[in-house]
């Protein structure tokens, strides 16, 4: 048996269709911005998020109700609100099963927001592998515009709001907010360390405010149903709403799963991802995306909110959780992310542009039965100086490299010791080894 | 050389931007579906179309790994490399397919049907292991269905 939970972000998914305009305002959609409009208070927007304690979903887990507070009454115009479609985290999909599933969700809390700050406009930045995204947005916008509730004096009032798609070139970093900022004015997306904040001064100098695609789509529904609401929809004290998981890995039935915060992990495996693959035995996985650390054995049952995490010394991050089972090398996979980021720096700053590939082949040595006790400090040395790279994604980089170890650190010793992977065979596994079960 | 057509299509999405340069990639992909790939012909139009200096535009194009400054075959296939098809097999796919073809990753195949490229994490992971062709997403790929697709192409393209 599988426990079922209210499905809020994912009330109107369909397996293999887009819901519709029509079926997302028969489910209460658009009421909330009918009702905001009406009354004309755009403070009343900001304090129902603040209140709910909605942490943005991108990674960070900042507040967005206190992000919002940061637009200066007086901040110039015009003000742009950015969605933050590019989700290239490895193992992050959320987004993309959120914007197939209920799109219209995502617009109204677009034009809430950009109503609660005064934004003239809202820009969509997507990655360029989610095209079909792209499209049904580009599509879908064009809608709500034609039934008043985008464009030009919204539902008959003063406020006045657009909605663009901007398609991305691609690269990791275009996730983090100023180099988004940097690619949508057409620079090469390089961060830009604050101050000043993007909210201050942001897209083209004017204030910013930028939002992931869930966080913002949470927003209907907590202005339509009430700050407490939201928090209730949470199983721990310390959470408040729902959570979008992207489970992958090896379990039977990977997927995205709408959960309340704080369900424990073990239930999110063996329940909703339909368990373990047959022959697996859960080893580790990673919470949140690539930049968080393995969760071990010793967390099974922890309770997937960002505050448990936090507690433990984790990051709930983007709530992508990638498993890995017993006959998965930790060291080998450590590689395989460190080469991503390796790829993916920026190449801004030192510390990470000539750090990740360093640590790369030190643990690429070491997977080949080529590396020595002296790597193990070093790549500890390594990781720290890693800190005090430019921007976060150096921090998040290092984030399995440290979890490995912590918690695999005899795994890292037996391929020094023995001069040899003790997973030869597994690791990059056969073809063979999935399920056939979805 | 742009056509005229293509040109004006550009101005006209460009003419009246308060900021030309936020285009700036739409114009590189416009040109790159145009020539195939960025030609420095294409860079320069994409950077007098925007009003960016060449420099500044060569910027992206080295940063932005789905602009091609290079020739690309008629189906470009990314292959993903991360963690979620690393575990499901992505190195004996990637092995699969360079034997097929006939070539190394980064390479195109002599009739310029086919490049073969890495890419990171495409957001599919729960369809691991994934391939893009063309910026369309394949998952749950095993070596014969890579065969059938490979097939299919290959009769699109004739
Ligand atoms: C290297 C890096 C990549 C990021 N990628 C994304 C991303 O793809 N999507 C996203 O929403 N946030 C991403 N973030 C987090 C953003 O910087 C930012 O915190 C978030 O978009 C804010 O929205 P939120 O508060 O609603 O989550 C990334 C951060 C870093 C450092
Ligand atoms: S930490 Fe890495 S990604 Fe960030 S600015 Fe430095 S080189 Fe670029
Ligand atoms: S790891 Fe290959 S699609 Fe995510």
């Amino acid at each position: 048996m599988t426990t079922t939970y209210p499905q809020i972000l994912f009330q109107n998914r369909h397996a293999d269709r887009i819901a519709t305009l029509e079926e997302y305002a028969a489910s209460g959609g658009y009421e909330a911005l009918r009702q905001m409009i009406a009354g004309g208070d755009r403070a009343q927007v900001q304090a129902a998020i603040q209140e709910a304690t909605l942490l943005g979903r991108g990674g960070a887990a900042f507040p967005m109700g206190i992000k919002l507070s940061t637009v200066a009454a007086d901040a110039p115009f015009p003000r742009y609100l950015v969605c933050n479609a590019d989700e290239m985290e490895p193992g992050t999909f959320k987004d993309r099963v959120l914007l197939h599933a209920d799109p219209h969700q995502l617009i109204e809390g677009m034009v809430l927001t950009g109503f609660a700050i005064q934004a003239a406009k809202g820009i969509i930045f997507i990655r360029p592998e989610y095209e079909n995204a792209a499209r049904i947005l580009e599509r879908e916008v064009a809608l709500a515009r034609q039934a008043g509730y985008l464009g030009e004096k919204i539902l008959g009032s003063d406020f006045s709001f657009e909605i663009d798609v901007h398609r991305s070139g691609g690269r990791y970093i275009c996730g983090e907010v100023t180099a988004q900022l940097n690619a949508l004015m057409g620079k090469r997306p390089n961060p830009q360390q604050p101050p000043p904040y993007p909210t201050e001064s942001g897209l083209w100098g004017r204030p910013t405010v930028i939002q992931n695609v869930e966080t913002l789509s949470c927003v209907p529904h907590i202005v339509r149903n009430g700050a407490q609401w939201f928090k209730d929809l949470a199983l721990t004290e310390s959470g408040a709403g729902t959570k979008l998981f992207a489970v992958s890995g090896h379990v039977n039935r990977p997927g995205c799963y709408e959960l309340p915060m704080g369900v424990p992990l073990s239930e999110i495996i063996e329940e909703h991802a339909g368990g373990m693959r047959p022959g697996s035995e859960f080893k580790a996985c990673l919470p949140g995306g690539a930049s968080t650390q393995f969760l071990t054995r010793q967390f099974y049952d922890i309770p997937m909110d960002f505050d448990s995490l936090k507690k433990a010394g984790h990051r709930l991050g983007t709530g992508a959780i990638m498993i890995f089972d017993h006959k998965t090398c930790m060291v080998a996979a450590t590689l395989n992310l460190m080469d991503f980021f390796a790829r993916e720096s920026c190449g801004w700053c030192t510390p990470c542009r000539e750090g990740l590939p360093y640590i790369r082949d030190l643990l690429q040595r070491i997977e080949r039965g080529e590396g020595e006790a002296a790597f193990i400090p070093m790549l500890e040395e390594m990781s720290k100086y890693l800190w005090n790279a430019y921007c976060a994604f150096a921090p998040g980089a290092v984030s399995p490299l440290q979890g490995l170890l912590t918690y695999f650190r005899d795994e890292v010793e037996e391929h020094i010791t023995a001069h040899r992977c003790p997973f030869q065979a597994s690791g990059s596994g056969a073809l063979d080894n999935r399920s056939q079960t979805d | 050389m742009l056509t005229e057509e293509l040109r004006t299509a550009l101005e006209a999405k460009i003419a009246g931007a308060a900021h030309p340069q936020e285009y700036v990639v739409d114009v590189l992909f416009a040109l790159q579906d145009h020539y195939g790939h960025l030609t420095d012909e294409a860079v320069a139009e994409a950077a007098q179309l925007v009003g960016m200096p060449v420099v500044a535009v060569e910027e992206l194009t080295t940063f932005y790994p789905f602009l091609y400054r290079e020739p690309v075959g008629r189906y470009v296939i990314n292959v993903c490399d991360s963690v979620v098809c690393w575990m499901d097999g992505h190195e004996s796919l990637q092995n699969h397919l360079m034997e097929r073809l006939g070539i190394a990753m980064g390479e195109t195949t002599a009739d310029g049907l086919f490049t073969l490229l890495p890419v990171c994490c495409i957001g599919y992971c729960d369809r691991a292991p994934a391939i893009l062709v063309n910026k369309k997403v394949y998952g749950e790929l095993t070596p014969e269905k890579l065969d059938d697709l490979l097939e299919t192409l290959r009769r699109e393209a004739e």
